[in-house]
């Protein structure tokens, strides 16, 4: 029961969102970082390391996927890269990269968590343009389109319920793994739990769940809508199906 | 001053360490399988009590999705207050996201059942328990080996997150590997947790095989077989 109303004054206290001496400090080099004591400060890293690694992701992932899909080929590679990133631990990659070059902190945790937000949108991309009705494009062949055009004014279009569900999926497995970054020494949300746990403050991991858990569920309802807003009524039957597969 | 060399991997480390390794790789490979054999032994009743009552069904969908959107690292620290840490944290963890996993598929699978072979063996008499167990179950059991595979190689990579509350197999080899910055650790605990879900994997693979020879790819030797097989099937089903 304490542990709750631990967590509930944790959650209340002020000075734990804005940080004892506000949301930045400086580094001993002259230059500024996210106060790890303010839950806004930890939050804004949070996004913005979630947003890097999915636009990284994105411009590798979107051409290559919409490519490969207009011409329909290395389908198998696609699978074969979703697959092995599921049976990759994060963990894994998060910590040969800190050990790497590339060192501790927030940029091994960009790249790591990029590399899985590859997969999702290479996938739905590559189906997004590959499943398209082959009737469709032949009937675009048919009125004298070039093959530019046909992908990008046909098969695009049609393509892009499921490449907003790629994107979603991504963004919001980005979001869930950012957290990890509090163990290779990074910051963002995930740094309230390892703390509290290193603390032994048991309230204090309990509200970081909480945080954590709600800006994953408030990131996918928010990147639900988008994703309805994008998709003309006509197609949303296909994106229905195609989440339902996933 | 010249680094100590710090290679990726050393044969002196595993042979020195090897108590070690396999110490944390059992652990590793017991979480996986019991989380996933509670997994299973949940999610049959309730994907069957969703599919055989359609109005359980969206609220049991929706919650699993909520569940599973919630990210293992808040997940583990929810649990952490009242489970502490370690063990029995871990495997909650683990099971819950097997779960969902599994509960989708097995419902998937129920639902792509062929409404003509359900009519047919009403038809024929069957009760409600011998449809579910003689023909919906088995038409149903490619999706759910699939679910299977899939919630086992999530599995093996999730006990490695397990570090959080200090209970992660493999991946406390590897935080450990990070904290002494040895890379021969990282890499080998990291390579024994791809090759792990790999390997049960294809050993799921091909339990689905010996389980369904009515599904086997056909191949040109096999395919008389399997037209066999196709053909015993049904003349066990009637």
């Amino acid at each position: 029961m304490s542990t709750i109303e631990d967590a509930w004054s944790y959650l209340t206290t002020a000075q734990n969102w804005t940080g004892a001496n506000g949301i930045t400090t400086s580094t001993f080099d002259g230059g500024w970082t996210w106060a790890n004591d303010s839950i806004i400060a930890l939050g804004i890293e949070h996004m913005l390391m979630s947003i890097a690694a999915v636009t990284i992701a994105a411009i590798l992932a979107l051409p290559l996927g919409v490519y490969l899909g207009h011409v329909r080929k290395g389908g198998t590679a696609t699978v074969i890269v979703s697959n092995v990133s599921r049976a990759m631990p994060t963990l894994a990659l998060l910590t040969l990269f800190a050990a790497s070059a590339i060192g501790f902190g927030n940029k091994a945790v960009i790249i790591a968590a990029a590399i899985f937000a590859f997969p999702p949108i290479l996938t739905n991309s590559f189906t997004g343009m590959a499943d398209v009705d082959p009737d469709v494009r032949d009937a675009a062949r048919g009125i004298g389109m070039t093959r530019f055009q046909i992908a990008t004014r046909v098969e695009l279009p049609l393509a892009v319920p499921l490449i907003a569900a790629g994107l979603r999926t991504s963004s919001v497995q980005t979001v869930a793994t950012v957290p990890l970054a509090a163990l290779v020494a990074g910051g963002g949300l995930g740094v309230i739990i390892n703390t509290g746990i290193a603390t032994q403050r048991y309230g204090q991991v309990l509200a970081g769940g909480i945080i954590v858990a709600v800006v994953a569920l408030t990131t996918d309802a928010v990147l639900g809508r988008l994703q309805r807003r994008v998709t003309p009524p006509q197609l949303r039957a296909v994106a229905a199906a195609a989440k339902a597969s996933a | 001053m010249d680094a100590p060399p710090n290679p990726w991997f050393s044969w002196q480390y595993l042979e020195r360490n090897w108590s070690e390794v396999v110490d944390a790789l059992v652990i590793h490979i017991e979480l996986t399988v019991l989380a996933v054999v509670i997994a299973v032994a949940i999610s049959l009743p309730l994907a069957i009590l969703a599919r055989r009552i359609p109005r359980l069904s969206g609220p049991i969908m929706g919650f699993t999705g909520v569940l599973y959107t919630i990210p293992s690292f808040a997940l583990f620290a929810l649990l952490a207050p009242y489970t502490g840490i370690g063990r029995t944290t871990v495997l909650i963890g683990l099971v819950i996201y097997a779960l969902l996993i599994l509960v989708r598929n097995i419902v998937v699978g129920l639902e792509g059942v062929d409404p003509d072979v359900v009519d047919a063996a009403k038809g024929l008499g069957y009760s409600p328990t011998k449809l579910l167990f003689s023909v919906e179950l088995p038409n149903a059991l490619p999706s759910m080996i699939a679910g299977l595979r899939l919630a086992t190689v999530s599995t093996v990579a999730l006990v490695t997150v397990g570090v959080v509350v200090g209970y992660g197999g493999l991946g406390q080899l590897m935080f450990r590997g990070l904290q002494s910055d040895y890379r021969a650790q990282i890499a080998t605990s990291a390579l024994l947790c791809l090759a792990l879900a790999l390997i049960l994997d294809v050993l799921l693979l091909a339990v689905g095989r010996l389980a369904m020879p009515w599904n086997r790819p056909q191949g040109k030797r096999g395919s008389r077989a399997s037209r066999q097989a196709a053909r015993t099937q049904v003349e066990s089903a009637s």
